[in-house]
């Protein structure tokens, strides 16, 4: 085990230093993101639709490939060869930036993300901020996109998507404060290494089950899946979008789910800390559990209505991470004061 | 009402008559404000195929299979309504066993539309997941109703004067089989969704008739039951043989969304009991009485009322003494449960139009007919 450790760091400090040149080794890191992406994105899928299948009593994809694991590059291949349908009386600039706007934002947090001690393309002192910073303009490529369809439902599931992305964030850097406050940093390695024995989950629990509600709303999700809620707004934001415009805001969909995964998991459980063996398995372990745990709780519940959903942001998450906040700080600064 | 020229902030939006909430080809035209309903009109009749114009040009055992095609969901009891309001008119006998087998047939019905739709409507509110267990059962259910009748979804089982076939054992086998889990399903079902925070908060309160107002828009069924009213067709003006048989009729007291939710899933298990008590008491016998072929009521006016999955079916037959009927008309349940939308649904939001559409359980092919 020790030496596999030993090769993957290595393999590590390879990507980020020894290639030389900042920018070659810049290029060969988002080379590598965006084939995770990818990959990452038809894994998720295929894991999507097994799990939804095995709930509902049903076997799932099981024609193309073993168990069925190659269907989505059959989806894929679909996808690409549909015609990209463009409603006439839109603005074809914003129509077709809309999609491509929900896609650009969800690479670059990859940069920062911490898979293993040596894995990970940059270290920046503000990583946390990065991703946040850019998990907002999601909101913007959707709205972008909604509107500029021209069609009253996408309208109206643009309407909501704002206001519901608006609300949640809070909750969701509230309680990310609350670890950077225990970390003291806001690099997403070094919150990684704070929880050197203990991970933040129990020193934060409300912070971390508000996080990962927060995070299911962010990324639009059952049972907070308002925005394309299919049986009241068809498909909400995205329903005038067809072929590969379509795919690029379900990619999205699914990378920003192993990205707030991911943070959760940073800030939460460890990073790639293990009882044994620190190293990325252990961070893609965590991180897969954690949406296996979204797909599950999307797969049971029904959908809560818009005005319940924000009452639940505004009325209850955001006080109660308020207080958590507060409560952090005097905690962290007594303790440091003795 | 509507179409005007809007001039303030309101704006119209077509929902259905395609889209995935509507149930077929309900085409509900919504002014909105928002997200809140400022007006609504219902416009129907997009399947519209003239069946009661059919039977005035056909005798009475050629529309047979048209009642099958008008609740599509509720297939068997059209065919049990028809038969019944025929041989009543005409005085033709029908031997215990063939009743017996009738009523099994038509609660099974009853229990297959009701997991229809608990499924859809659960779909409706974005509960993806038991729509799958709620069509698991169903397919058991039609699987066991196949082995008698040959057909899964528009029927044509009934005759006048008895049924097509007699049960077999696979029918018997496959009821057997069907009851004890159709009861664990139902509690799993409570577990899964009654009692879950999220769609009691989306159904409690929403969609609110009172009794007075269920009443006056004729409502009938599992809606005008969830308002408090005690009505149901197989009690009122008892028919077949339900005077005999031991069934509770569930209620509700509020009269909204979870009422209705509440009081279907209790008729799934009351049905169950009817269909239990029924195979108990089978009589041996013919399952078919000698009946003409085609059956000529005395001149008249003939009417006849069933309690169905929906509600109250009424069929009005005018006869003139020939053997193709001078009028039939039907007074279908979800004409008149749909019929209070435009006063329910103004003030409340779009997701609510859903629910509350879903809760009323409507099937647009009866209503166009």
């Amino acid at each position: 085990m020790q030496g596999v450790s030993d090769y993957m760091s290595g393999l590590g400090q390879a990507v980020a230093g020894f290639l030389g040149p900042d920018i070659l080794a810049l290029v060969l890191g988002l080379v590598l993101v965006l084939l995770f992406i990818q990959v990452n994105a038809m894994f998720l899928v295929w894991a999507e639709r097994k799990v939804a299948a095995h709930i509902q009593l049903r076997i799932g994809p099981k024609e193309v490939g073993p168990f069925g694991l190659l269907q989505t590059i059959v989806d894929g291949v679909k996808l690409v060869a549909k015609e990209l349908i463009t409603p006439q009386p839109v603005s074809w600039l914003l129509f077709v930036l809309g999609p491509v706007l929900v896609f650009a934002p969800v690479m670059v947090p990859f940069v920062v993300l911490p898979f293993g001690p040596n894995l990970q393309v940059r270290d920046l002192n503000v990583g946390l901020l990065l991703i946040f910073s850019l998990g907002g303009l999601n909101v913007l490529a959707i709205l972008l996109g909604g509107w500029a369809s021209n069609n009253k439902y996408a309208l109206l599931g643009a309407i909501r998507s704002v206001a519901q992305n608006v609300a949640y964030e809070i909750p969701l850097l509230l309680s990310a404060m609350s670890v950077v406050i225990l970390a003291g940093t806001f690099s997403m390695q070094g919150i990684v290494e704070a929880q050197e024995g203990v991970w933040f989950i129990f020193y934060q629990p409300v912070a971390g089950l508000l996080y990962l509600i927060g995070a299911i709303a962010e990324t639009n999700r059952a049972p907070f899946d308002i925005p394309e809620a299919e049986s009241e707004l068809v498909a909400g934001f995205h329903t005038e979008y067809s072929g590969m415009r379509f795919a690029l805001f379900f990619l999205a969909e699914y990378t920003n789910m192993f990205i707030v995964a991911s943070v959760a998991t940073t800030l939460f459980f460890g990073g790639w800390r293990g009882p044994v063996a620190d190293g990325p398995w252990w961070f893609l372990l965590k991180v897969y559990l954690l949406i296996f745990g979204v797909m599950w709780v999307r797969w049971t519940y029904p959908r809560l209505r818009f005005d319940q959903l924000m009452n639940f942001a505004w009325k209850y998450m955001i006080p109660i991470a308020l207080v958590n906040l507060l409560l952090t700080g005097l905690v962290m600064k007594l303790v440091g004061a003795a | 009402m509507l179409r005007a020229t809007l001039t303030d902030d309101t704006f119209y939006l077509n929902l259905g008559p395609q889209h995935p909430s509507t149930h077929g080809v309900l085409h509900l035209l919504l002014r909105l404000d928002g997200e809140r309903i400022v007006e609504c009109e219902p416009i129907i009749g997009y399947s519209h195929r003239g069946h009661e114009h059919m039977a005035q040009q056909r005798t009475l055992s050629q529309f047979l299979p048209n009642t099958g095609r008008m609740d599509y969901l509720a297939a068997l009891m059209y065919n049990h309504a028809y038969c019944l309001a025929v041989e009543r008119a005409c005085g033709i006998a029908v031997p215990p066993r063939a009743e017996y087998i009738r009523v099994i047939c038509a609660e099974l019905n009853r229990i297959g539309s009701h997991l229809l739709w608990f499924g859809a409507y659960l779909l409706d509110l974005g509960g993806i997941t038991p729509f799958l267990y709620a069509f698991d059962d169903r397919e058991d259910l039609l699987a066991v109703l196949g082995e008698i009748t040959g057909s899964r979804l528009t029927y044509n089982y009934c005759r006048f004067g008895g049924v097509a076939r007699d049960l077999n054992q696979a029918f018997c086998d496959g009821l057997e089989a069907f009851i004890p889990k159709m009861r664990r399903r139902l509690a799993d079902y409570h577990t899964l969704v009654s009692k879950n925070i999220i769609f009691i908060n989306r159904t409690r309160g929403i969609g609110v008739v009172d009794a007075d107002t269920a009443l006056a828009a004729g409502f009938s069924g599992p809606c005008l039951r969830a308002s408090g009213v005690d009505y149901d067709v197989r009690r009122a003006e008892p028919y077949s043989l339900y005077p005999e048989l031991d069934f509770e009729i569930p209620t509700g007291q509020n009269g909204d969304c979870f009422d209705r939710f509440m009081v279907r899933l209790q008729e799934i298990e009351q049905s169950l009991r009817i269909v239990e008590q029924a195979l108990e008491r089978l009589p041996e016998g013919e399952v078919k009485a000698p009946a003409p072929q085609h059956p000529t009521p005395d001149p008249g006016d003939y009417l006849f009322t069933y309690e169905s999955a929906r509600g109250r079916v009424g069929i009005y037959l005018v006869s003139g003494g020939g053997r193709v009927p001078l009028r039939m008309k039907w007074q279908v349940p979800s004409f008149n449960n749909l019929s209070v939308l435009p006063s329910l649904l103004p003030g409340t939001l779009v997701a609510d139009t859903i629910a509350i559409l879903g809760s009323i359980d409507v099937v647009m092919p009866e209503i166009d007919r």
